[in-house]
């Protein structure tokens, strides 16, 4: 359970307007790497805004998640180039070692595995992110080492 | 010093700036874009600054040093340029930096090692103008990206930065409107809309609050033109903004910019407040007594959220569903006010029209789309990177004369433009000029400039599928047809792919490529056909191999496709048998292997590892 002073820590942040939800909804997050229950009633009470809406909002938007993500993320990057250049075998390899499908959290809640339509760094494609530090002109036998070793870190 | 309160004031400040560079003084510039912080150009900058103290030598008196935004040819990145020589060092590692020291900046000599070296011809080019990926481009939206530390307001300043807005200060709001009508601008996100009609029909609706808008959210796979203007030259976009502000009378500005851009997100936040404390946003614009401000609002990661409508109910804290298009957003967009929305790349050309003039503008490019257009060329060709060239240029020259020709030495099949919304151009028509009209007219569009090239590896139905899947999961859900037509199209495309096609697959696709172009609600879904219905049209015989005789051309499709080894190229080294995830390769020990077919996954980790290409797909 989280306090409510942390979410409102994040809510006065921003100008009290429905214009500041998605603002805040993306901090939330980073802070908690999903949007809890809690955080989206307070929010609704703080701004008097239907919690309803605030919850379409979790579940339009992808960098959303309305379930708690892993410690790390590791996004495979299924832009155009990148999927040219080998895109689908990084993401299948990924998903036989972690034991994840897309979008899903390893038992131990180390790791996600997601997609994202192009991260822009398309000249060094195929490109795979491992929380947020980008990996360019990677291959399928190559990304299990770059995580492994980010992870001891 | 505090804000700049008149014209005369930001030219002496300019001035003094100016006094104060010594045009002689050895620069460093280390590329700090998002692909060169990627290879690692933070460690190379930290070395430069460690080699800089080791040596005693002062920045400002010795030399200068600089980070600057995207040079756009990532691939070869980090890169490092060098002033007074116009030089350009690749690929530059730590354990350079003292070399790149001794060598270049004191004693003026090129490190040859770094410099560009011919793929075919093997001849050294070490003048950065020079490296055939620069020398045919023709830089207006990225004339200072690479050159500017786009965290400095004073570099901006220093290359002419807010000259154009001091020059549309001068002039009426009327005259600001035909300039950019007869300069020919036209919006670089995609639609290619006349950029000053635009401007024009917003002025036009009585109303006492209008906004004017930028649009970030760079969604197509493949193009990053407007995350490299972004994160490499903020300033011109917002320059840009407050002339288009000037012209339509709005005080309120947003930018809406990816989330998936996190160093755009920092550079024009911190590039806004610089421009507030200098007197260029704010109550008292440079003393004339217009006031207008940008606000950020940063996205949520939907592509939908790039339509003009979606992007304005984002902005306004609601879901991203895109409304019907009788309403035009000049009229009632943001608010319901009227609205004027351009794209990135559209906003960092104003200024310089401005400045220079409409003639000058519309004295390059094609007759019906003027000035210059970015372009991201990427996908299977050697040089890939941004590169700026005026419009008119033909797919052919692209791909070889800047892009060296295709990766490998393998045959070029096709380009692909305009993300999802477009199509596939086949190699024949690659003698085709690069314009908004005729890229529509060959079943494909302009887009927001991704160039990917194809070669004879890429299945064309593949193609088709990936972008279909791309929209299914990317549709908003609002519109039948795009809702439910789009995954029936990806089931059919699955179908062929998966070796289950039938004959009436194709005319199936047609059927529901035409539904969704006349019956969807927004851009997404009208256009979502496009990559179908062109590789249909130039790659029919790809369709047909899948369905009649079952098989992939390309080697792509899984379904159709069996990994083997050639007895003859294996050394047996036993790499693949290790790496193996089914553990189904066998063989001794410097004897071929054979892979067991009945367990293959075929997940092509083999051929990812084997040094020997003894992998064979067919």
């Amino acid at each position: 359970m989280v306090e409510v002073s942390v979410f409102d820590r994040i809510i006065e942040r921003y100008e009290r307007s429905e214009e500041s939800l998605l603002a805040i909804l993306q901090d939330f997050q980073r802070e908690f790497h999903y949007v809890p229950e809690e955080g989206i009633r307070r929010l609704s009470e703080v701004l008097r805004v239907p919690e309803s809406k605030i919850y379409a909002m979790g579940t339009f938007y992808k960098a959303l998640s309305l379930t708690p993500r892993g410690r790390h993320v590791v996004k495979v990057c299924t832009g155009t180039a990148c999927h040219l250049k080998g895109a689908p075998q990084i993401l299948e390899a990924l998903e036989r070692e972690l034991g994840v499908k897309r979008n899903g959290t390893t038992e131990d809640g180390e790791y996600t595995l997601e997609c994202v339509n192009c991260v822009g760094a398309c000249a060094m494609a195929p490109v795979t992110l491992v929380d947020e530090e980008y990996h360019g002109q990677t291959r399928a036998s190559k990304v299990m080492d770059i995580i492994r070793k980010r992870t001891e870190e | 010093m505090g804000a700049i309160n008149s014209i005369e004031q930001l030219e002496s400040y300019r001035r003094e700036l100016a006094s104060k560079v010594r045009a002689d003084l050895p620069t460093v510039m280390v590329c700090f874009g998002t692909g060169c912080q990627a290879n690692g150009s933070r460690l190379v900058a930290e070395a430069f600054m460690r080699v800089i103290e080791e040596q005693g030598l002062k920045v400002g008196v010795n030399l200068g040093i600089k980070t600057t935004g995207c040079h756009g040819y990532c691939e070869n990145g980090p890169l490092v340029a060098l002033k007074p020589q116009d030089l350009l060092y690749l690929k530059v590692k730590p354990e350079d930096v003292a070399e790149i020291v001794e060598e270049t900046v004191k004693g003026g000599r090129v490190v040859e090692r770094l410099v560009y070296r011919d793929k075919i011809t093997e001849e050294l080019v070490a003048r950065y103008s020079e490296i055939p990926f620069y020398k045919h481009q023709h830089r207006i939206a990225l004339r200072h990206i690479g050159t500017i530390d786009p965290t400095s307001i004073d570099d901006y300043i220093l290359v002419g930065g807010y000259s154009g807005l001091a020059k549309a200060l001068t002039m009426k709001p009327e005259e600001l409107i035909s300039e950019v009508e007869r300069s020919g601008l036209r919006g670089r996100g995609g639609g290619g809309f006349p950029t000053g009609t635009k401007w024009r029909s917003c002025a036009a609706v009585d109303s006492d609050v209008r906004y004017v808008m930028c649009n970030g959210d760079e969604g197509d796979p493949g193009a990053f033109m407007d995350r490299s203007i972004m994160e490499g030259d903020p300033h011109s976009v917002i320059e840009g903004m407050i002339i288009g502000a000037l012209a339509v009378g709005s005080h309120q500005g947003y930018i809406y910019v990816r989330d998936e851009y996190p160093l755009a997100v920092k550079n024009l936040t911190s590039a806004l407040e610089a421009a507030r404390e200098k007197g260029f946003l704010g109550p008292d614009i440079l003393g004339s007594g217009f006031a207008f401000d940008i606000k950020i609002s940063r996205g949520g990661g939907a592509f939908v959220c790039g339509e003009s409508s979606a992007l304005m109910r984002s902005v306004e804290g609601n879901v991203g569903e895109p409304r019907a298009k009788y309403i035009r957003s000049v009229e009632r967009g943001l608010y319901n006010r009227p609205t004027v929305l351009n794209n990135v790349e559209t906003w960092a050309n104003v200024p310089e029209i401005i400045l220079k003039g409409a003639d000058w503008y519309a004295g390059m490019g094609t007759e019906r789309s003027k000035g210059t257009k970015v372009f991201s060329l990427v996908g299977k060709v050697n040089n890939t990177g941004l590169v700026e060239v005026p419009m008119g240029i033909t797919i052919r020259e692209l791909v070889e004369n800047i892009g060296g020709g295709v990766l490998g030495g393998k045959r070029f099949k096709a380009v692909q433009t305009g993300g999802p919304s477009g199509g596939c151009i086949p190699e024949r028509l690659a003698d085709l000029p690069i314009d908004f009209d005729s890229l529509t007219e060959a079943g494909s569009m302009m887009g927001s400039g991704g160039i990917i090239v194809m070669d004879e590896d890429t299945c064309m139905v593949d193609v088709a599928r990936y972008f279909t899947a791309f929209l299914v999961e990317e549709s908003c859900g609002k519109c039948t047809p795009c809702r439910d037509g789009l995954p029936r199209m990806l089931d059919l495309l699955n179908d062929i792919t998966e070796g289950r096609g039938g004959d009436e697959h194709v005319a199936m696709l047609e059927e529901l490529c035409d539904l969704l172009t006349w019956g969807a609600l927004c851009g997404l879904g009208t256009s979502a056909a496009n990559p179908v219905l062109s590789t249909i049209k130039y790659f029919r015989e790809e369709y047909d191999a899948h369905i009649k005789e079952r098989r992939c051309p390309a080697g792509v499709c899984k379904a159709l496709i069996t990994y083997s080894i050639d007895a003859e190229a294996c050394t047996g080294c036993r790499l693949c048998a290790k790496k193996c995830p089914q553990e189904c390769i066998s063989g001794e020990r410097k004897k071929p292997h054979v892979i067991d077919t009945t367990r293959c996954i075929k997940c092509g980790v083999c051929k990812d590892v084997c040094a020997y290409d003894a992998v064979r797909v067919s």
